[in-house]
């Protein structure tokens, strides 16, 4: 049987999970709401994570805009994603939700501030 | 100079003073809202990861997500505020008499007022503070100033960094430095444990492979242009480095993430009671000091983790405001003080009435395992899984509680207990 | 003698002494004078990194010292006079050398006998209860202390900028981020400094380089056994709200090393402890380094004066500076006529930020005598240089009709010290004028921004975006003090990989 102590980061509650691994069965055992089960069944199958930077803006109010993955991506996926935004620029203005780059990693890269046109 | 007078003066334009002043503008009151630097928005206008308006919005948003949604709220309600506002003095009349000195680009605004609603927020502990000895090169800054380097002008601290103390904003700032390519090389933190949440130390150091050097602190710093080393060792249990553990780490940038302390200057000079725990005003239920008609909220009362907390502590000054503009002051009530007891390092309000439910915000001062958090007199009973200094307690007491609470009990104790 | 025109004179070092001879220098017609630093700005050597008193000369033995005691006297007198027209913080609150057992005291009463050879006004001993009154903050160990009235305070960076824009004002030119390699001689005669900018043509080299002054005595091929160990001295700062503030200058009796550790409250309000004094070996000219035995040498004698010391969770600064210490003591001050040209102005230890003024004087005219030169007075001598105008110590009413004629008087950047953007524009403006560096160290030392409890936290990053606006450089190249604010724009390392 293997086993595995991780701390849940679904919220701040932070609860402490144990799981346990045995001919494919899975029982979690600390959770405290079923998205900690969840958290726990992804982080041991197909671990995920939200990946966020900022990427510059022309013209605008503030000289960079936050981007962040529109849903979490595979972790060994996250290079990728900042390699993708490396040379990313954008025009303003710029809306929350706004895409900024399609389809990496399955997902799309979206803004996170507001940046008016100057 | 311009005479203004106003019901309330709402100092600081963070989440905590932007709450405030969306509630009293709410509550019918007469407020003015006043914020240093040319935008509102405070801290989370330069934190581009999610964890913020969990509890607020039902939702989990960036920082920058949170405060726009925040500050449209503002705009809708019709709130007034004034950007570039520099407070330079308030003096204390009566008790329902205030007087805010402001300095505008436009000129000196004098501002009667009956209540202050401070909403300053937090500074972050620097270098000196931590007692870090040696040279004095460039490369040094605190989590918050690379944080705003990076995430609102785009530019690169450095490239080899070392994270001084595991409190949330070094945490955070950790995988910043790490997702653009940086090499955080380790994070020195004095004490056993994080200073951060849990999921922080996860997320931004553990998936990284960040070492965290728990019980090891930075000796000195070398370098005579910038950064080229430190030297670090291992501490005993007094915090004292162990001579013989010493070893060095190359970098070229140190963050000094060492923790906040509530900025509350202008409220020293008006003579708040101070609680040495907290570092914030000693206040009762609404979030009043102990100079009358004087409020606190967010993290220039306590240092919080949660923007939401501090959203909330916003809005119940604003309600604390609104009581005192009715009655005329906070009405006399017989306040319950809260005693600090087993393993409680911190709880704000202070002081409690027992008239209406209330919302208590703590910390442990050591991690713990399946333990309660109590206060027996009035039979509140509260189960968790694991508590850490790190991350703040939220505790709703019910006014029901405390009505089977005889009248000559004076105090009442929050405490962990164990299984 | 040659018989010149014009004098083209080369002072190495812009600290207290090479900024004061610049200035006396320079109310004298047909002198062309250029003051040289290696630093981006002026006075970041000694100068910036010491106890910042003008003493009243009482600890300087004539015998052994005269030439000392006689210009720590007379800088004590010119001191007075320069504060006002160059408008530099200075205060005047006297000191009191305490003393804590009769070994002291006995030592203190030999200093009461030098008073008297040096003709010192008004130094006397005081008894316990006396020095309860004068002192409020005294420790209570104390046995009693002599009084010395006459001693100062002064802001020691800021004087050496006052001291060089009225310099520059009057003619003097700047030259910062320039290293004097070598002093050129050929044929006995000083032909002027051969420097990381290349040579520069100059009838007189005055060396008042502090550390480095017996490196650049050297390459003149002068003083070759004259050999200056750095004196390390380790100050520790405490923010403005602390409850123990003397108003006296307040230091422990001094053994024949050091004057002793001093308790000040600076002028800009905080309470100041220190130095320690320590010689490091004579090539560790760069080492600035704070130690923990230092800082707490520095507690323990301050426990001695004061009657507490803060926490040290009330520290805002540590920091250190190098003292340039002589063989013996004695100050070098010499005016060679092998080479011809070369002057000496080395090993300025204490009491040397006392007596810069009227070693300034000495110099220039020794150089008259030695060199049989007279120098006629500048009718167009502009002695006054205004200080800048502040938010942070005017009334409410006063910042008003400042903001009234400049807006800028009414943004705020740096909230624990009330400093405006008006200020931070002026102090960039300042330091251009004067032929410096513009760095972030620079605009703290002129407007204390960044002095205050957050030592710059909050307001280090919008001082930078001025600066970057006003010159028209990229945030990231603002200069810190020496190097650059951030290493390049967020995404560099990212599009050096790809």
């Amino acid at each position: 049987m293997k086993t595995a102590e991780l701390v849940c980061i679904v919220c701040p509650a932070s609860c402490n999970l144990k799981v346990y691994l045995e001919d494919n069965d899975l029982k979690i055992e600390g959770a405290s709401c079923p998205r900690g089960v969840e958290f726990a069944k992804n982080e041991v199958m197909n671990p995920v994570r939200y990946v966020m930077s900022v990427v510059k803006v022309r013209g605008g109010d503030m000289p960079t805009v936050s981007v962040i993955t529109r849903k979490p991506v595979p972790k060994d996926c996250i290079w990728r994603v900042m390699e993708a935004l490396a040379n990313v620029e954008i025009e303003a203005p710029v809306e929350i939700g706004d895409i900024v780059l399609r389809d990496i990693c399955g997902t799309d890269i979206v803004a996170t501030r507001r940046v008016k046109k100057l | 100079m311009k005479i203004l007078n106003y019901d309330t003066v709402i100092i600081g334009g963070g989440p905590a003073g932007i709450a405030a002043a969306i509630r009293t503008t709410e509550l019918g009151l007469k407020s003015v809202f006043l914020e240093n630097r040319d935008v509102l928005g405070g801290i989370p206008l330069q934190c581009v990861h999610p964890g913020f308006g969990l509890h607020y919005f039902r939702e989990d948003l960036t920082g920058t997500e949170f405060i726009t949604r925040l500050i449209d709220k503002l705009e809708k309600t019709g709130v007034e505020y004034i950007v570039k506002a520099y407070v330079h003095s308030v003096e204390y009349k009566d008790f329902d008499k205030k007087i805010v000195n402001v300095i505008t680009p436009r000129g000196v605004l004098k501002i009667n007022t009956k209540t202050v609603v401070f909403t300053t927020g937090a500074r972050e502990r620097h270098i000196f503070e931590i007692g870090v000895v040696g040279d004095r090169p460039d490369g040094i800054y605190t989590a918050g100033e690379a944080q705003t380097l990076m995430d609102i002008y785009g530019i690169l601290p450095g490239k080899e960094v070392v994270i001084v103390g595991s409190g949330d904003v070094g945490l955070i700032m950790a995988r910043r430095f790490a997702l653009e390519g940086a090499k955080v090389k380790a994070v020195v933190e004095i004490l056993p444990y994080p200073g951060g949440l849990m999921r922080n130390v996860m997320q931004c150091l553990i998936d990284f492979n960040i070492p965290l050097l728990l019980q090891h602190t930075v000796v000195k710093v070398v370098g005579r242009k910038r950064v080229e080393r430190i030297v670090v060792a291992k501490v005993d249990k007094d915090l004292k480095p162990i001579k013989g553990t010493e070893f060095e780490i190359p970098c070229d940038t140190l963050v000094i993430s060492a923790g906040l302390r509530p900025y509350i200057d202008l409220l020293e000079k008006l003579e708040v009671v101070v609680d040495p725990s907290t570092g914030g005003p000693v206040v009762n239920e609404y979030l009043e000091t102990s100079v009358p008609g004087v409020f606190v909220a967010g993290n220039a009362l306590v240092i919080n983790d949660l923007v939401d907390y501090a959203v909330e502590q916003g809005e119940l000054a604003a309600e604390g405001v609104k009581i005192f503009i009715e009655n005329n002051g906070i009405p006399t009530k017989t306040w319950r003080k809260i005693r600090k007891g087993k393993s409680i390092r911190l709880a704000v309000p202070h002081m409690v009435s027992g008239e209406r439910d209330v919302i208590l915000y703590a910390r442990v001062s050591i991690p713990e395992k399946n333990v309660f958090v109590e206060i027996p007199e009035i039979g509140f009973k509260m189960f968790s899984f694991g508590v850490r200094p790190a991350e703040m307690l939220r505790l709703r007491l019910g006014k029901e509680m405390f009505s089977k609470l005889s009248d000559n009990v004076n105090e009442i104790t929050l405490e962990v207990k164990p299984r | 003698m040659i018989f010149m025109d014009r004098l083209r004179v080369a002072i190495v070092g812009a600290g207290i002494v090479g900024a004061s001879i610049a200035r006396i220098l320079s109310s004298y017609q047909n002198v062309d004078i250029l003051l040289i630093d290696r630093e981006p700005d002026v006075g970041w050597g000694s100068s910036k990194a010491n106890t910042s008193i003008i003493h009243p000369c009482h600890e300087e033995d004539p015998r052994v010292h005269p030439l000392r005691a006689e210009l720590c006297l007379r800088g004590n007198k010119l001191w007075r006079e320069w504060v006002e027209e160059l408008e530099i913080p200075a205060k005047w609150p006297g000191e009191l050398m305490i003393f804590t057992d009769s070994d002291e005291e006995k030592r203190a009463r030999e200093f009461l006998e030098l008073a008297k050879m040096n003709k010192v006004p008004g130094v006397r001993v005081v008894d316990r209860e006396e020095l309860k009154i004068l002192e409020p903050n005294v420790g209570s160990v104390v046995l009693g202390a002599l009084y010395a009235p006459t001693a100062g305070i002064i802001s020691p960076f800021e004087a050496v900028i006052a001291i060089v824009e009225n310099a520059v004002d009057n003619g003097v030119k700047l030259l910062t981020e320039t290293y004097v390699e070598k002093v050129r001689v050929s044929s006995g005669r000083v032909l002027g400094v051969e420097t990381s900018r290349g040579f520069i043509e100059a009838d007189i080299v005055i060396n008042a380089s502090g550390i480095y002054a017996d490196k650049i005595s050297h390459t003149a091929g002068v003083e070759l056994d004259f050999k200056i160990v750095p004196r390390r001295g380790e100050y520790v700062l405490f923010d403005e709200d602390v409850d123990v503030k003397p108003t006296k200058i307040l230091h422990t009796t001094p053994i024949p090393r050091t004057k002793g550790v001093y308790a000040i409250t600076t002028v800009h309000g905080n309470l100041m402890i220190g130095p320690t004094a320590e010689d490091l070996p004579i090539d560790a000219k760069e080492d600035l380094s704070t130690t923990v035995e230092g800082v707490e040498y520095v507690l323990r004698e301050a426990r001695k004066l004061l009657r507490s010391v803060p926490p040290k969770s009330r520290i805002i600064r540590m920091f250190a500076g190098l003292r340039p210490e002589p063989p013996g003591g004695q100050w070098l001050i010499k005016v060679y006529e092998d080479p011809w040209g070369f002057v000496n102005v080395a090993g300025i230890r204490s009491p040397g930020l006392t007596a810069a003024p009227a070693i300034a004087e000495y110099v220039v005219k020794l150089i008259e005598d030695t060199y049989d030169i007279k120098l006629a007075r500048k009718n167009s001598w502009s002695r006054f240089r205004r200080d800048m105008v502040r938010v942070g110590n005017k009334s409410l009413e006063e910042v008003d009709k400042l903001i009234e004629k400049n807006p800028d008087y009414g943004e705020i950047v740096c909230i624990c010290k009330s400093v405006s953007k008006a200020e931070v524009l002026e102090a960039v403006e300042r330091i251009l004028k004067i032929g410096a560096k513009v760095t972030l160290d620079g605009i703290k030392f002129r407007t204390y921004a960044g002095f205050g409890k957050c030592q710059g936290s909050f307001c280090r990053w919008r001082i930078a975006l001025l600066i970057s606006e006003k010159l028209g450089i990229p945030l990231n190249e603002v200069v810190v003090k020496k190097s650059s604010y951030g290493i390049g724009d967020v995404k560099m390392l990212w599009r050096e990989a790809i």
